[in-house]
């Protein structure tokens, strides 16, 4: 009759040590705010979609931005020379200053460009063609391409460079890294433009899983009434908002994964024959281990923002009357 | 176990629920509250699970003057107590004994050893047989039964209760009462909110009744007190029972 018929009944209540408490906790309540996604997959589906749409899509330009830089940075290796000879220096002269540039360690291809070729080709690309015939002499000079050896170092390219404009032949010698500059310039634009889409888009994230999560709280606002009203703690119903944040976060970010790697994967044969048609070793640089951490990690940080954001706004207003 | 002094309780419309009450209940007893709806007897068990704050006055609850519980404090608070409902605040989403581990779960207890003491609590009510069911499924005497597991699952030392048999009638309210006069018998303090005033002197328990938030004399008809006895009871088709 009496209540203490069990030994169960009066068994002191034995809690686990703090952190087993914890690790359990957050266990369970993790499967279970999982399977609670699974449960409605339609609805949660479409949250995880439009998470991976809106990472994927600064995803995919920020890895253009870094195959653009990658291949713009080749160029600044394979800079030519644009030695400029005086005007009194002969066809035979520039010919002969040509072979011996050519020879020296730090050169790989020395070309001339005689005075009458540079005409010809100015005439042809300039427009000018007939304006051009009347002029008494070529006022053009012969040009050598010096192209430096890939070996250089900055220094040593520096080096050539003041050798080549101390040569009593040289009226001036041209670097044309202008272009190349401005290219990463607007590259650099891009980039910088990227990342603040990239943060729009990061708050828009936040946005979608907080409203999701607020919309997930006003569903169980009864549910939370009655754990605060025996006992829990903000914490202990926060907690399950939190884990669905996380799977939204989660599964948004691999998706989006996966989209970025369907997208090289159908790019890949266009890359393959641009690198054959510049017999080049072009290669597409794909997402490496590192990005895609960073990916899934940003993720789940944006879904744990969102998600704490509604928790914490909404589960104060619920209190148990 | 429960001090109440000069608690004044207020609402915001200046509406007086509770006026410079002052009544004490003793550890281990058993005590009712009636009063007409409106007289303040959900307020008075409000102020002792910290749903409301008194306005004036101070609410000792065994030994803790709830008056220093701050906000942050008072779901550890809360567990100390078990409370049962009128609705019984079940949630249906769940089996009924998830329902009853619900206190054990927040307080951290392996899951284990909540289902033990689950199904103990649930032994104690008769509902053992029903443990995987739906709260839904449930008659509301049942329903009010699993209501009284949970509360009394992590072993309260008290237990307060807000019109429990309100949505019962005569036959499954004396259970429940018969119930919670076990618990008593194994030393838990009980507090019940109830307007069932037959019914309660039929227990022959002290009662505290209020009147406009204010203490009323009951009038106790010795001759009706009818002694509590097990064979009194109506015997159901409680195949829990044993």
């Amino acid at each position: 009759m009496a209540v203490t018929r069990h030994s169960d009944a009066v068994a002191p209540l034995r809690s686990a040590g703090p952190f087993t408490i914890w690790l359990g906790r957050h266990a369970r309540t993790a499967s279970s705010s999982f399977s609670r996604l699974v449960h409605q997959p339609f609805a949660s589906l479409m949250i995880v979609l439009v998470i991976a749409v809106t990472l994927a899509i600064p995803a995919a330009m920020n890895l253009a931005i870094k195959n653009f830089t990658a291949i713009s940075s080749g160029w600044d290796d394979a800079l030519d020379f644009s030695v400029f000879l005086d005007t009194g220096v002969s066809a035979s002269e520039a010919e002969a200053l040509a072979s011996l540039i050519s020879q020296r360690a730090d050169v790989d291809d020395v070309r001339l460009i005689t005075a009458e070729q540079a005409l010809a080709e100015f005439k042809e690309q300039s427009g000018f063609g007939s304006a051009l015939d009347h002029l008494p002499d070529n006022p053009l000079p012969h040009t050598l391409v010096v192209r430096p050896s890939p070996a250089n170092t900055p220094q040593s390219m520096t080096l050539l460079r003041e050798e080549l404009d101390s040569l009593p032949e040289t009226a001036l010698v041209q670097v044309d890294t202008e272009w190349v500059q401005r290219f990463h310039a607007i590259l650099e634009i891009v980039r910088q433009a990227i990342m603040i889409g990239a943060g729009l888009l990061g708050a828009a994230i936040i946005v979608i899983i907080g409203n999701t999560i607020r919309l997930e709280i006003q569903n169980r606002r009864d549910e939370i009434e009655v754990t605060k009203l025996i006992g829990a703690s903000n914490a202990f119903v926060r907690r399950p908002f939190l884990w669905s944040g996380f799977w939204f976060g989660l599964f948004g970010s691999a998706l989006a994964l996966g989209l970025v790697q369907y997208g090289l994967y159908l790019l890949q044969p266009t890359v393959t024959r641009l690198a054959g048609l510049y017999q080049s070793g072009v290669t597409m640089l794909t997402l490496d281990l590192r990005d895609s951490f960073a990916i899934i990690g940003i993720g789940v940080a944006l879904g744990l923002v969102g998600s704490w954001l509604a928790a914490a706004r909404h589960m104060r207003s619920i209190e148990p009357k | 176990m429960i001090q109440f002094e000069n608690v004044t309780k207020r609402f915001p419309g200046g509406q007086e629920a509770l006026s410079e009450l002052t009544l004490s209940v003793d550890k281990g007893e058993m005590v009712f509250v009636t009063g007409h709806s409106g007289a303040g007897k959900s307020t008075l068990l409000k102020l002792i699970a910290l749903i409301e704050r008194p306005t004036s006055g101070q609410v000792i609850v065994d030994g803790q003057n709830t008056r220093r519980v701050r906000r942050r404090k008072i779901p550890g608070y809360r567990r100390q107590i078990g409370m049962v409902f009128q609705d019984h605040k079940l949630l249906y989403d769940r089996p009924v004994s998830e329902n009853v581990a619900l206190p054990l779960i927040i307080a951290g207890v392996s899951p284990r050893d909540a289902g033990k003491r689950v199904r103990a609590a649930l032994d104690q009510v008769g509902l053992l047989h029903k443990e995987k069911k739906n709260p839904e499924t449930l008659s509301a005497g049942e329903q009010q039964r699993v209501g009284i597991a949970r509360a009394i699952v992590t072993r309260p030392k008290l237990l307060i209760a807000d019109e429990p048999t309100g949505n019962l009638d005569p036959e499954l309210s004396l259970e429940v009462m018969r119930i919670f006069r076990r618990f008593n018998e194994v030393g838990v303090t009980l507090l019940i909110a109830s307007h069932d005033i037959a019914l309660i002197d039929k227990l022959g328990c002290r009662r505290i009744e209020l009147d406009e938030g204010r203490l009323q004399e009951p009038q106790f008809e010795d001759d009706l007190v009818v002694h509590f006895e097990d064979d009194y009871l109506p015997q159901g088709d409680d195949d829990g029972w044993r």
